[in-house]
C-alpha cells in the first residue's frame, strides 16, 4: 500500500491523497479517459431514468386491458423509445463508459490510443439523446426500434426521421469507440503483459469492439436507405414500388442481433473478473472464458436472420440459421460453467457486487435458455412477436447486461470515486430489484405462451391479471432505483474514502490510488503476477515477474 | 478490509527515465479501423444491390442500359490518380516538398474531373432517382461514393495548404500525406468494385 500512495503523490497536482473534485472539467471536452468513463456513465444513467419512466408509462397503460392511460399512437411511440434509448443511449453507452474507464488502468495504459476521438465519440452521446427526446414535440417515431419499413416510412416522418438521425449519430459514437478499443487493447498494453495475461474484460471488450466496428456500419447502410424512402419517397423496401422490405431486415438484423453481443460481452468480462475477486479464487477456465468471447464475436455475426423465421425466409435457411444460433449456445455456455466453478469452493462475500454479479448469471442462464427455445423454428414461430419474446430478451437485457452493469457499479464505484458505496442501501437495491425484475418478466413468459401479442395498447381481458402483477412488478423496478441513486450520490460526496483497494483485486486499476491520478501511472507498471492469482502465495514485491502464473 | 493480503499486487517499477515518453501514434492503425467500417457501409449497400436483383420485383428482367465511354474514361482517371498520389508520398519521403505539391495537386485535379465527369453523367441519364429501384440504387451508390470522393478531395487540397508552411511535412513526419493516399486508395477500390457491379455485371 505503501509504494501505491507514492505513486499518486507524483502526478496528484494537489499533493493530497485526493485531488479537488473540479467537476467543471466533466462538462467540458476532456480528453482523459477516465473522465469521458464517468462522463459516459453518468450520461447513459441518465438516459437510463428516461427509458425506465417510458417503460414505466407503458406498463401503466398496460395494467387495464382498455387502452385508457395514453392514446394508442402515443403507446406505439412509448415502446419504440423505451427500447431505443435502453439500447443506444443506455446500455451501449454505458459498457463504453466501463470501457473508456478500465481499460487503460488494466493494461497499464496512460489513456486510450486516441483521446481526442474519445471525447468525439463521447460528445456525439448527449445531442443525438436530447435530439431523440426533442422528437415528442413533432410526434416521435412509432414503429417500434426496429423501425420495419413500410410501417416506418407510413407514419410521421419528422419524428421517425428524427428517430434516423438520431441512431445514425449514435452508430458513428459507437464505431468511433469501438477504433479507440481496439487499438488501445491491441497496442496499448505494457510490454509486459502479454495477450493472456489480460484481464478479461479486456478479451470482452476487444471482441465487443470488433462487432460493433464491423456491424454498425450495415445498419447506418439500412437507415440511409431508409431516409430515401422516407423523405424522397424511392422504393427500396416498399414493395409497390418494386422494392423489397425484406432486405431492411436483414441489414438492420445484421447489426441488432450482433448488437445483443455488444450489450453483453462487455457485461462478461466484467463478471468474469468480478466473481474471482470476491470468491477469492482464480477464474475457472481463463483461456475457455477469452476466446469464447472472441467466439461469440465471430459465430454472433452469422445467426441474425433467426429474427425472421416469419419474415418468409427459405426453410434452408431458416434451418441454417437454426443451428448457428444455437451453436451461439455453446461458448455462452462454456462462460457460465467457468464463473460457477470459480464460484465453486470459493470464500464468496455477499456484497452488493457480487450479489449482483450472481443475478445476473442466474437470470441470465434463464434468458439464455429461452433463447436456445427460440431459435428452434417451430417454437419461434409459434410465439413470434409475443411476450414470451418481450420476456426472453429482457432477461437478456435486463437481467443480464442490466444486473452486470450494476454489479460493476458497486465494484468500481471505490475505485472511480475514491468513496465507498453504502452496502445496506446496495443490498435493498439488490433485493428490491431482483424481486421487481423477475415479478415484471417472469409472468411474460406465460402471457406469450399464451398468446398475448407484444406492441399493442389493448388486450383480451383473461390476460388482465397476470398484466397486474408485471405492472406491480415495473413499480418494484422503479421504486428500487431510489436506494441506488440515494446511496451513489450521497457516497459520492459524503461516503467512506475507499482504500486504493478495497476488495484485494490483483488487476492494475487497483494498484494505484482511488481516485486514479490524472495520468494513471507515474512509470508504467509490471504486473506482480497473473490478474486471477487469487489464493495463491503472495508475490514478492519487489521482484519483477516476469513469467505470468499460469491458470 | 485491507490486510495482509494487499501487498500481493504491488507494480515492480522499472526505470524512471520512461517517465516522460511520447504517447505512441497509432493513428495510421486507427485510420485502417476507420476504412473497415467504412468498407463494412459498401458491402451491406453491395448486398442490398445483389438482393434486389434476385428478389425484389422492380429489379427483374432487362436493368436500363448505361453507357459506358464516359464513366470508363472517369475509371482510368480515377484509378491512375491512386499511382499519381504515390509519386507525392515518395516525394515527401526524400524531402521534396515540390514533388509532393506538384503530385498531389495533380491528383486533385484529376479527383476534380472524376466529379465533373460524373455530375455530367447524371445529369444526361435517362433516368432519375425515383425513375425505379435500380435508378435509386444507381443514385444512391454512385452517389454516396461521389461523397467520399469529395472528401478524400478535401483531404488532399489540406495536405497541400499545409504543405505551404514550410517543414510542416518531411521525410520522418508526414501522417498527413498518408492518410490522405490510403484514403485516396480507399475511395479508388470502392470505385473499381462499384464499377464492375453497376456497370459491368
Ligand atoms: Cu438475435
Amino acid at each position: 500500500m505503501t509504494t501505491l500512495t507514492q505513486i499518486s503523490n507524483d502526478t496528484t497536482p494537489s499533493g493530497g491523497d485526493r485531488p479537488k473534485p473540479e467537476w467543471r472539467k466533466y462538462f467540458g471536452f476532456s480528453h482523459d479517459h477516465k473522465v469521458i468513463g464517468i462522463q459516459y456513465l453518468v450520461t447513459s444513467f441518465f438516459f437510463y431514468l428516461i427509458g425506465g419512466a417510458l417503460a414505466a408509462a407503458v406498463r401503466t397503460e398496460l395494467a387495464t386491458p382498455a387502452s385508457d392511460f395514453v392514446s394508442p399512437e402515443l403507446y406505439n411511440s412509448l415502446f419504440t423509445l423505451h427500447g431505443t434509448v435502453m439500447i443506444f443511449l443506455w446500455i451501449v453507452p454505458s459498457t463504453a463508459g466501463f470501457i473508456n474507464y478500465l481499460v487503460p488502468l488494466m493494461i497499464g495504459a496512460r489513456d486510450m490510443a486516441f483521446p481526442r476521438l474519445n471525447a468525439i465519440a463521447f460528445w456525439m452521446l448527449p445531442p443525438s439523446g436530447l435530439l431523440l427526446m426533442s422528437s415528442f414535440f413533432v410526434g416521435p417515431a412509432s414503429a417500434g426500434w426496429t423501425s420495419y419499413p413500410p410501417l416506418s416510412t407510413m407514419g410521421p416522418v419528422a419524428g421517425e426521421l428524427i428517430w434516423i438521425l438520431s441512431v445514425l449519430l449514435l452508430g458513428t459514437s459507437s464505431i468511433l469507440g469501438a477504433i479507440n478499443f481496439i487499438v488501445t487493447i491491441w497496442k496499448m498494453r505494457v510490454p509486459q503483459m502479454g495477450w493472456n495475461d489480460m484481464p478479461l474484460f479486456c478479451w470482452a471488450s476487444l471482441a465487443t469492439g470488433i462487432l460493433a466496428l464491423v456491424s454498425t456500419p450495415v445498419l447506418a447502410g439500412a437507415l440511409i436507405l431508409l431516409s430515401f424512402d422516407l423523405v424522397v419517397g424511392t422504393s427500396f423496401f416498399n414493395p409497390t414500388g418494386g422494392g423489397d422490405p425484406i432486405v431492411y431486415q436483414h441489414m438492420f438484423w445484421f447489426y441488432s442481433h450482433p448488437a445483443v453481443y455488444i450489450m453483453i460481452l462487455p457485461v462478461f468480462g466484467m463478471i468474469s473478473d468480478i466473481i474471482p475477486v470476491h470468491s477469492r479464487k482464480a477464474i475457472f477456465g481463463y483461456r475457455a472464458i477469452a476466446y469464447s468471447s472472441i467466439a461469440i464475436c465471430f459465430l454472433g455475426l452469422i445467426v441474425w436472420a433467426h429474427h425472421m423465421f416469419t419474415s418468409g425466409t427459405p426453410p434452408w435457411l431458416r434451418m441454417f440459421f437454426m443451428f448457428a444460433t444455437m451453436v451461439i449456445a455453446v461458448p455462452t455456455g462454456i462462460k457460465v460453467f467457468s464463473w460457477v466453478a470459480t464460484m465453486w469452493g470459493g470464500k464468496i462475500q455477499l456484497n452488493s457486487a457480487m450479489l449482483f454479479a450472481m443475478g445476473f448469471v442466474s437470470m441470465f442462464v434463464i434468458g439464455g435458455i429461452s433463447g436456445v427455445m427460440l431459435a428452434a423454428v417451430p417454437f419461434d414461430i409459434h410465439v413470434h412477436d409475443t411476450y414470451f419474446v418481450v420476456a426472453h430478451f429482457h432477461y437478456v437485457l435486463f437481467g443480464g447486461s442490466v444486473f452486470g452493469l450494476y454489479s460493476g457499479m458497486y465494484h468500481w464505484f471505490p475505485k472511480i470515486t475514491g468513496r465507498m458505496l453504502n452496502e445496506k442501501l446496495g443490498k435493498i437495491h439488490f433485493a428490491l430489484n431482483f424481486i421487481g425484475f423477475n415479478l415484471t418478466f417472469l409472468p411474460m413468459h406465460k402471457l406469450g405462451l399464451d398468446g398475448m401479442n407484444r406492441r399493442i395498447a389493448e388486450y383480451d381481458p383473461k390476460y388482465a391479471t397476470i398484466n397486474i402483477i408485471c405492472s406491480i412488478g415495473t413499480l418494484l423496478l422503479a421504486v428500487s432505483t431510489v436506494p441506488f441513486l440515494i446511496n451513489a450520490v450521497r457516497s459520492w460526496f459524503w461516503g467512506d474514502r475507499a482504500p486504493a483497494n478495497p476488495w484485494n483485486g490483483l488487476t492494475l486499476e487497483w494498484s494505484v490510488s482511488s481516485p486514479p491520478p490524472v495520468e494513471n501511472f507515474a512509470v508504467d507498471p509490471i504486473p506482480a503476477c497473473h490478474p486471477y492469482a487469487y489464493g495463491k502465495p503472495p508475490v514478492s514485491i519487489s521482484a519483477p515477474q516476469p513469467e505470468p502464473v499460469s491458470t | 478490509m485491507t490486510t495482509t493480503t494487499s501487498t500481493h499486487l504491488t507494480t515492480t517499477t522499472i526505470a524512471t527515465t520512461e517517465h516522460q515518453h511520447p504517447h505512441p501514434d497509432h493513428r495510421i492503425l486507427g485510420l485502417y479501423m476507420f476504412l473497415i467500417a467504412e468498407g463494412m457501409i459498401f458491402v451491406g449497400l453491395f448486398v442490398a444491390y445483389f438482393t434486389f436483383r434476385a428478389v425484389a420485383p422492380g429489379m427483374q428482367g432487362d436493368l436500363p442500359k448505361l453507357e459506358l465511354m464516359l464513366p470508363g474514361i472517369n475509371t482510368i482517371i480515377l484509378v491512375s490518380s491512386s499511382f499519381v498520389m504515390n509519386r507525392g508520398q515518395s516525394a515527401i519521403k526524400k524531402n521534396d516538398t515540390k514533388g509532393l505539391q506538384f503530385w498531389f495537386g495533380l491528383t486533385a485535379l484529376m479527383g476534380a474531373t472524376f466529379l465533373v465527369g460524373q455530375m455530367y453523367e447524371y445529369f444526361h441519364l435517362e433516368f432519375g432517382l425515383k425513375s425505379s429501384l435500380f435508378a435509386s440504387t444507381f443514385y444512391v451508390l454512385t452517389g454516396f461514393h461521389g461523397l467520399h470522393v469529395c472528401f478524400g478531395l478535401i483531404l488532399t487540397l489540406g495536405v497541400l495548404w499545409r504543405s505551404r508552411t514550410p517543414e510542416h511535412y518531411s521525410e520522418h513526419s508526414h501522417f498527413g500525406v498518408e492518410a490522405a493516399e490510403i484514403y485516396w486508395h480507399f475511395v479508388d477500390v470502392i470505385w473499381i468494385l462499384l464499377f464492375v457491379i453497376l456497370y459491368l455485371l
